[in-house]
Order: structure tokens, then sequence, then C-alpha cells
């Protein structure tokens, strides 16, 4: 088994399956969904043998392969997994038929291509596998770049009214992105020790080069990098394409995708610039802060609800880049779980305001209103995965941002305190939503509406799984994260503060066993 | 007022030492939180096919999880005092890096205490429901929230750390939440609801600094190796963590300043009222004070603050009370106040850990048994509350005024009730210390049980005396034995509990766990403080009777005066609220939102024109501008691609 490219196969596994969606005659058309979720199924199943292969503590990267691609860039195919990147690869291939189950009606009959839709979306997949397996770091910006074409399209051409406007910002913000890392990437391959490997992460890690190179190639896949997050300032992308995309989309793009933003981070501008890293970590601290904050605003503010969770995933990525900056193991293992934890909720929120958005014909909150007497089992879902999004304790989302707290105010107690008073907002955002959308009294509707239909629970049934599972018991995921994070805090320099007073960790863990 | 640090200190390494490893039937003390968690699941999860049989299935659970907890408290009787307490490490919860925390439980004296009275008003309350959510259509998510609520109010008790206590905190935050939104589909119970879990996410804020203090501080955030390391940290850092758990347990107890929540949170279901906003939940922030006292004992100021918000909300919540129409917001405003008492003996240090968890019990009995008593009244007169249009109630109502006359006696402090014992302790514990402190903490104590003597038989007589004053179509009629037996029940605790954990030495019982404390004399001799409470108990009566038995009692309440009206509009803390944080917020986000369209993306969008204005020409180029971004893209990758090989 250990000769099996893995990750090669649930790379080319999607692509495969688009291939033979996009090719379905157009009367075979309600083939496409069938032939996407039996896919995205497959590919999961290959995931979740590959992911036996991986050894806790073993070497960094595992299931590796490497085959020469364009030695004179010194240039290679080279995959492999840490723990991150391995369950953000999960993470993917779980989400992956989720949202093709919940897309299930998204392309309307007689409109576009159904066949071309679930083509991108399986398209998506493989670039997302391979934007997190990369361990060459040119293959990564391919990847990376790649990302945006499906999403484009997908936003573009099946998205809401003002679908172009968005699909253009998504691209030319990804675009500008992509072009500043570029440059970051050829300054950083002029810097390497060549070779035909020169490209590969791990050489390119512990690098001797000049101060100003450092911070200047820093900056450059930074910025991507934050673009992608994304950030404040450069954040105004992700309301309007969520907006417009369609649910599944808006799913695989702030749950999947904008996690290349926060995996670069850890992935490369930690061990490739670590003084760098350190140098800038206080402005970043700032801005981080400043996303919690702004994007929590946003999304109180918001009257659409797809915006509304988009905005709430703007303050989220600042909780993470908060906890990667924070250099504590505490706080980037809380944002290496995050990451996955965030994907699952933002999944179920997108996926289940969907449905009620199908069903009233609107994705303006003050549409609805007394929707609990309506649907209630839809209703408890949504709630379900509101709580989720205020981090309730109980959901996996809790323990991942309450690690980036505690890991945070370990390093930085002013930091760490300004954004525990988020979780005020958290609940402000979601629990206002809430109760305008489904309290109140029961509205006049022209025609009969259905509750959770068997599909629908098929979609929620495995996310509300997941973020329990992970609320009370992540350890599975924490101890395969752990090995990955305390490497790149040991390739920045960093160890974790002592207690200010105390016995000491070890004390309190015998006393409490 | 309190032993000298060392001393203290001394105490919570001891009290630290003496924690073994759970075995026999402790060891099985998950089966509490798993029991009724297991009910809520199937509830929720079972759907319609549980409605028939989903009530008593909760109810059983609830009753089953009293019976564990009856277990492991009768084989910590025969134990020796020094080895009650005992910890059991469940799985490991979150290993992250330096953090490592297990899921583990504690039983302890304190924690068995809890225990007993959670699952069992719990469980009785669960029986009450029974009746009174008879005709509900949606009883069956009823009882999963009850049962979701006892889960993690037992989590909350018998956690061994303080995450896993913040697990079950917010839990039963949850669960007051959606049962205080029982009802929403009644806007201003979903705006309650909401308001509730607000002001308790402000607590919350408290809790999280709290544990993050915690682990910045010493490492670990379960109570054993806090209390083993709290004596080495800086008095600062002790000081932060005390008030920021101050800050937590003032929103989960409805304490000053965050106290505004709990009258609007009178609008779920009454048994909701009785069991999680009357004697468990609101006495949480209590429990963690009186848990964290080795914390509290080493930071003077923060013990200091606890008994100021204590003073506070005891003499608030006694004056509001005194102008409630509202049956229900009046035992609210009495809830507030008997807490801030509990919250003030807390404060008071080892002289009054054990003082407030004893009125924590018996103010759990006979608050609960008067609120269920209140829901039989509304059951009886169509779901109205308005005390001005009951009266005269006794003679209709005999079990629900018998018991309820149980309750009023207790909490006034009638001699040998329960609340005698309880209440008049925390006052005597009060006048002790030196300067002024005993003071104007014990006068106000005393002063404010005159105040509750007279609010609690105004809604009293208002309720089952004087004349009647129904409207029309009123036919009260006694409830049935599910809701009368739980009440008779409660009652009994309201007369004889305060008296038999008095003579069975409880406040000896928790000492392992709080500490003790030397011979300390109050101020005043304590014959005079027992005799003044007493005497003010009487005029609080005797002008409740004059004004609400024996006179005329207007159906419409008057205008009544500028204090009146400030009590009965909550001292206006929601317009307080509403102008200095609502407002402000509101126009924050509205501004930000705005801005974010125009100044923050006003850049973006600049170059967004540009790249358009681009794309059009290229339009003109191609066939369609989408495919030209994908080419365009493409063939910049190549172009560089060749720059790279040509410079090579």
């Amino acid at each position: 088994m250990s000769n099996v490219p893995w990750l090669t196969v649930l790379c080319v596994l999607p692509l495969v399956g688009a291939a033979i969606t996009a090719v379905l005659p157009d009367s075979a058309a309600w083939r496409a969904k069938q032939v996407a979720l039996g896919t995205t199924l497959l590919t999961l199943l290959v995931g979740v043998v590959a992911a036996t292969q991986y050894r806790i503590g073993g070497a960094q990267f595992q299931l590796v392969e490497q085959h020469s691609w364009i030695p004179a860039f010194g240039t290679s195919w080279a995959l492999g997994v840490d723990g991150m990147s391995l369950t953000l690869i999960l993470m993917s291939l779980v989400l992956a038929p989720v949202c093709i189950l919940a897309a299930w009606h998204e392309v309307p009959v007689g409109g576009r291509r159904e066949q071309n839709y679930f083509a991108l979306l399986l398209v998506l997949i493989t670039c997302i596998v391979g934007v997190f397996a990369a361990t060459d770091v040119f293959l990564f910006y391919v990847f990376f770049e790649a990302l945006l074409f499906p999403v484009y399209f997908l936003v573009g051409s099946y998205g809401g009214p003002d679908r172009r406007r968005a699909a253009l910002k998504f691209l030319i913000f990804g675009f500008v992105g992509g072009l500043v890392m570029l440059a970051a990437l050829i300054g950083l391959f002029a810097q390497s020790t060549g070779g035909p490997t020169a490209m590969l992460v791990t050489n390119l890690t512990g690098l001797q080069m000049g101060e100003t190179a450092e911070r200047l190639m820093f900056l450059g896949f930074f910025f991507a990098f934050a673009v992608k997050a994304p950030m404040w300032p450069v954040h105004t992308w992700l309301p309007d394409t969520a907006q417009q995309a369609t649910p599944a989309t808006a799913t695989l793009l702030v749950g999947i995708l904008d996690k290349v933003g926060t995996f670069g981070m850890l992935r490369f501008c930690l061990p490739l610039f670590p003084d760098a890293s350190r140098w800038a970590a206080p402005v970043i601290i700032v801005l981080a802060l400043i996303s919690v904050f702004y994007g929590a605003f946003l999304a109180i503010a918001s009257k659409d609800i797809m915006r509304l969770i988009a905005c709430t995933s703007i303050s989220h990525f600042g909780f993470i880049v908060l906890g990667i900056f924070a250099f504590t193991t505490t706080a980037a293992n809380g944002s290496a779980l995050y990451m996955i934890n965030h994907g699952f909720t933002t999944a179920a929120l997108f996926l289940v305001a969907a449905m009620l958005i199908r069903r009233r014909g609107s994705q303006l909150i003050p549409d609805f209103g007394g929707w609990q007497r309506v649907t209630p089992v839809l209703a408890g879902v949504f709630l379900f995965a509101g709580l989720a999004g205020l981090a309730l304790p109980g959901m996996g989302s809790f323990v991942s941002e309450f690690l980036v707290l505690v890991g945070t105010f370990q390093r930085h107690p002013v930091a760490g305190g300004i954004a525990a008073l988020a979780i005020i907002l958290a609940a402000l955002y979601i629990l206002l939503m809430y109760q305008r959308m489904m309290t109140g009294p029961k509205p006049e509707l022209a025609t009969p509406v259905r509750d959770l239909t068997a599909r629908e629970k098929w979609v929620v049934a495995p996310l509300i799984v997941a973020l329990l599972g992970l609320g009370f018991y992540p350890k599975p995921a924490l101890d395969v994260i752990n090995p990955a994070m305390t490497t790149v805090l040991q390739q920045v320099g960093v160890t974790d503060p002592p207690p200010i007073a105390g016995i000491g960790v070890d004390t309190a863990k015998e006393s409490a066993k | 007022m309190t032993l000298p640090t060392t001393a203290l200190a001394a105490l919570g390494t001891e009290g630290a030492a003496t924690v073994h490893q759970a075995d026999g039937i402790a060891g099985l003390g998950w089966l509490l939180i798993a029991l009724p968690a297991l009910g809520a699941a199937l509830l929720l999860l079972g759907g319609r096919r549980t409605n028939s049989f989903g009530p008593a299935l909760a109810t059983g659970l609830s009753w089953a999880s009293f019976g564990v907890g009856a277990a492991i408290f009768v084989e910590m009787l025969a134990k020796p005092a020094d080895e009650r307490a005992v910890t059991r490490t469940l799985y490991s919860w979150v290993p992250a890096g330096s953090f490592h925390v297990d899921a583990g439980i504690r039983l302890d004296q304190l924690s068995i205490a809890f225990v007993l009275l959670i699952t069992f008003v719990g469980s009785l309350i669960h029986v009450y429901s029974l009746g009174y959510m008879a005709h509900d259509p949606d009883k069956r998510r009823f009882f999963a929230y009850l049962n979701l609520f006892i889960a993690a109010m037992l989590t909350l008790v018998v956690a061994d750390s303080y995450l896993m206590l913040y697990v079950g905190w917010e839990g039963v935050g949850l669960a007051s939440y959606l049962l205080i939104g029982f009802w929403n589909w009644n806007p201003p119970y979903a705006s309650a609801a909401n308001k509730a879990f607000f002001a308790n996410r402000v607590g919350d804020v408290g809790m999280s600094l709290a544990i993050m203090a915690m682990f910045a501080c010493f490492g670990t955030v379960t109570f054993t190796g806090v209390d083993a390391a709290a004596h080495n940290a800086p008095t600062g850092w002790v000081t932060f963590i005390a008030l920021m758990l101050l800050l937590a347990a003032c929103g989960k107890s409805a304490q000053f300043p965050l106290q505004s929540w709990l009258g609007d949170a009178m609008a779920g279901p009454t048994p909701v009222s009785a069991l999680i906003h009357a004697a468990t939940m609101v006495t949480a922030g209590v429990y963690l004070v009186v848990r964290s006292s080795s914390l509290f004992n080493l930071a003077p100021t923060a013990q200091l603050a606890v008994t100021i918000v204590g003073a506070i909300t005891l003499t608030m919540g006694a004056i509001i009370g005194c102008a409630k129409d509202d049956i229900k917001k009046a035992l609210a405003a009495s809830t507030m106040s008997q807490i801030g008492y509990m919250m003030l003996a807390a404060g008071l240090g080892p002289v009054g850990y054990a003082f407030a968890i004893f009125h924590l019990l018996t103010h759990g009995f006979f608050k609960a048994g008067m609120f269920l008593g209140a829901g039989s009244v509304m059951h009886a007169m169509g779901d109205r509350v308005d005390m001005r249009t009951f009266g005269a109630l006794s003679g209709k109502m005999k079990t629900t005024w018998i018991t309820f006359l149980c309750g009023w006696l207790a909490i006034i402090g009638f001699p040998l009730l329960s609340g005698f014992w309880s209440k008049d302790k925390i006052i005597e514990a009060a006048f002790i210390g030196e300067g002024w402190r005993p003071w104007v903490f014990g006068l106000t104590t005393m002063l404010v049980a005159g105040l509750t003597a007279f609010y609690m038989s105004r809604l009293f007589f208002l309720t089952f005396h004087g004349r009647r004053r129904w409207l029309e179509g009123d036919h009260p009629h006694e409830a049935p034995s599910t809701m009368t037996i739980p009440m008779i029940v409660l009652a009994v605790g309201s007369v004889a509990l305060g008296a038999v954990l008095n003579f069975a030495g409880f406040p000896g019982w928790l000492e392992p766990v709080v500490g003790g404390h030397g011979e300390e004399h109050p101020v005043l001799p304590v014959l005079v403080i027992t005799l003044l409470t007493q005497l003010l108990m009487v005029i609080g009566v005797a002008v409740a009777w004059m004004k609400y038995w024996r006179d005329e009692v207007p159906q419409v309440a008057p205008r009544g005066s500028a204090v009146t009206r400030l009590a009965a509009n909550d001292f206006y803390q929601d317009a307080f609220n509403d102008g200095l944080f609502v407002q402000p917020g509101n126009a924050l986000a509205n501004g930000l939102a705005a801005g974010d369209d125009t100044v923050v993306d006003g850049g973006a969008r600049g170059l967004g024109v540009g790249l358009m204005d681009a794309a059009q020409s290229l339009r003109k180029l191609q066939n369609g501008y989408v495919r030209s971004y994908a080419l365009t893209m493409l063939a910049g990758i190549v172009v560089i691609l060749g720059t790279m090989w040509v410079m090579q």
C-alpha cells in the first residue's frame, strides 16, 4: 500500500469525474449530479484509506511523492501531507459530497448546463487537494492560481443577479494577490540553493538571506494570503462574492478555499521567513484584531443572510490569523483546528440558510419572520449551525476559538483580552438573525412549505456529527495537528512562555491523573 | 474579618491535597450527566415518534440521575470527612501543545449538595410540568430542553476544571435561552430570550478571561491545580482572575450590573422560572465564587467587590420587588435579592461560604415552591400574572395556598422555618469584621430583611387574601395532582430543610472544601441581631397587611411616587443599557457597513473599474471577456515562465 501515490490519485479522481460529467449529453444531464456525488464519495473513501497510512509522530511530510517537473526552475511535482494539510484535505473531502448533495437543485431546469456546473465543482476539488498537498512552492502557486478559474465560472455563470461583477471582483483580487506572490516567488528562487529540487518547501526552509529581501518576500507571500484569507482591509471581495455565489460554491469558497490563505501563512510565511514573521507579528496581530471586530460589526449590520455569514467569516479568519502570529503552540493548534471547524461551521450555516432561502425565494433577512412555526426542524438545524458559529462550548468551534484566545493571552494578554470581547458580538450577529428570521407569529404563506427533506437531512447530518464530535472529542484532530504546529514554531524559533506563577504544567497533569 | 492570608493559603493547599481517585459508585458519576443528556438527544432526534412517551421518559431519566446522585451521597457519608472529595478523569479532551485539559468529574461535599438540589428539585419540576404543559403542542421539545438543562447544570457542578465548568456554564445558558423563548412566536418573548443570552455572554467574557489568565498564570485550569498554585501567584493576577470570575457570576446570577435580563426571563413557562431562574441556574454564580474560594481568599479587593455587588443587588431586587404587580416578576426580583444575600455571604470569605450555600439550598426549595404556586395560580386564572386581579384565592385553592404559605414564611425568616436558619446566619456573618464594613453590610442585610417581609407579604396577600378582584369569567380551581404533589414536597422542604441542615451540621460538612474559620463574633450580640431582624420582619408584614389585605386594592395600579415608578421600571436599567450600548453599537455597525462599501472598498473598486475597462477593450479583441480573462492569466503565466527560463 505504501507505493500507491495516494495524493496524486486524490487529485486525479475528481478530474476524471469532471471529464465524465462534462461530456454527458444533454439528454442525460440529470446524471451529472449522480456522477459528481459518486466521484466525491469515492474520493472521500480513498482519502480515508490514505489517512490510515499516516503515522502520527512520523516524518514531517508523509505520503510523499516527488517527480521532476521543470528542473531548470527547480520545480517538481511534489506532494505530501503533514498533520495540518491532512486534516484540511479530509475536511474538504467530507464537505465535497455534502456540497454536491446540497447543490442537487441549484441549477434550474432549462437554465445553464448542469453538466458544466458539477464538472466545475469537481475541478475545484482537484485544485483544493493539490493546493493543500503541494510541497513544492511553485506547484503550490500553480494550484493557488488555478483555483481562481473554477470559482470564477461557478460564480459568474451560476450565481445571483449581480454575479458577473462579483465574479470579476473575486478574480481581480485573487489575480493581484497572485501576481504579488509570484514576484516574491521569483525572488525566493533567486535566493534558493538551486538544483532540480530547489523549490521544495523543505529545501527552502532555513535559507540564509538578507533582512530586506526576507521581509519583502514575506510581505509578498503574506499579501496574497491576506487577500485570500481574507483580512481587513483587503476583505471586500468576500461578502460580494459569497452573496452572489450559489450556496455550494459559497461553502467551498469560504469554507475551504479561503483556508489556503491561513494555510499558506503556516506553511510558507512562518517557516520560510522566520525573522520577518517575528518582525511583522505586532502589526499583523493588530490587523487580525481589526478583522475580528470589523467582520463582526459588518455581520450585525447585514440584511442579506449569505452576506452576513460571509462577514462572520472575516471575523473568524481574524481569530485564525491572530492565533498563527501569537507564536504559542496552544494558539497555533487552535488556529489549525479553527480552519477545520470553520469549514464545517460555514458549511452548516451556508447550506442550511440556502434551504431556507430556496423555500422563501429571498435571501433578505427581513423577508423572513416566524419560520420556526413553518419549518420547525429546519429552524432547529439553523439554530444549531448558528450556535456553532457563535462558538458555543460543546461545539468544535468553541475548542478552537478558545485555544486561540488562551494561547494568544499567554504571550499578548492585551490582544487576547480584547479578542475575547468578540464573543459578545458573535452572540449578537447569530441570535439577532435567528430572532428576525425564525421567531414571531407564523407568517401567511401562499404555498405550503415542506420541512427538512430526506436529502437535506443527509446534508446536515455529517455536519452536525462533525461539529459535536470535534467539540467533545477533538483529540484525534489535535493529535495529528500538534506535531505539525510544534515544527512550525520551532522553525520560527519561539518557545512557549512559562506560567507566571505556579508549579507548572507537569504537576498539574499529575494531579489530574 | 478574615484570617491571615498565610493561614488561608495553607487551608487551600490542604484542601487540594485531600482529593482522591473516585471508586465505587462515585466512579459512575458521569452517569449523572449522561442520563439526562441521553433523554434530550432521544427526544430531539426521535421527532414525533417520541411524542407519546417522551415527557415520561425525560422525567424518569431525571429521577434516575437523582438516584445516582443519592447513591453517591450515601457512599460519601460513609467515608471520613477528609476522604470524601474524589475526582475521576474521563478522557483526554483538549490536548493542544502546552494546554492540556482532561474531561473529568469532581465529586465533593460542595458538588454533591448541588447535585442533590438540581436533580431533586429538577425532577419534581419535571413531574409538575407533566401537568402544567399537558396541553402544549410542543410538550416533547419542552421536556427535551428540561433534560438538556439538567445535563448541562450537572456538568457545571461536577466538572473538575474551569474549562469543563464553562461547557456546563454556557450549556445552561443555552437551555435558559431555549426555554425563555419557548413561546417565541410572541415577539417580546423572543427578545427576552436574546437579552438573557447577551447578558450572559458579557459574563462569559469574564469567564473566558479568567480561564485565560489562569492558564497564563498557573499553566493549568483544573480546580486541584489552581488551588495548589494559587498562593504562588502575584496578588495582581489573582485579583484580576477573581474579578473576572465575579463578572461571570454577575451575568449568570443576574447580579448588578448585569441583572436586567432576569425579569424579562419570566417570559418562559413557569416551571422554567422555578427551576432555572430561581432554584438552580441563577445560583451558579454563587457556586463559582465558593468553588474558587482559594483564589478569592487571596484577593481581598475582589472579595470586597463581591460583597458590594451582593449588597447592591439584594437592596435593588427588594426595592423592585415592592413595586411589581406581575406575580412572576415580583418573584424574580425577590430571587435577584436573595442571590444578592448569597453573593454577599460568599464575599465575606470563609465565615460566609457555607452560609451562602446553605441559603442557596433552602432558597432553592422555597423559591421553586412559590414559583410552582404562582404557576398554579396562573393556571387557575387564565394565565394572567397581574396580582391586582387576583385576591381571596385562599378558599378556592387550598393546597396552593398552604404550600405558598410555607414558602412565604420561609423566605421572610419566620422562626424555625428554613429561611430563618439560613438567611439570619448571613445577616449575623455580615455583622462580623472591623471598621465600617460590618455596620454597612450588616445593617443593609438586616433592613432589607424587613423589606423582604414587606414585598413577599404584599405578594402573598394580594394573591390569596383581601377582597376578590377577579375578572369576569374567572373560575379558579385547584391544579391536578401532578402539580400539587411537587408543591407539597417543596413546601415540606421550605419548612424543615433549614432546621435539618442546621442540626445536621451542614456548614461543618462543607468545611473540607471551603476551609474553616476561627470563632468570630459579630459587632452586635447575636441575640440583638436576631431580635432586631424579627422585629423588622413583623413591621414589614404588618405594613403589607394594612395596605394589601385590610385596605381596598385598586385593580389598576395608581401612578405611584417617583420611587415606586423607578422600582416598577427596574431602575430604568433597560433605557440605560439602550442608550449606552445598544444605540451606539447599532450606529457603529451601520456606519462601518456603509464605510466598508464606500471607503475601504473604494480603493479596490477604483482598481476594479480600471480593470473592467481593460476587460471591455479585451472583449473587442476576443469572444467574451470571461474567456479572455482566463487566457490572459494563462498567457501571463507562460510569459513569466518564459522570462524565468530565458534568465536562467
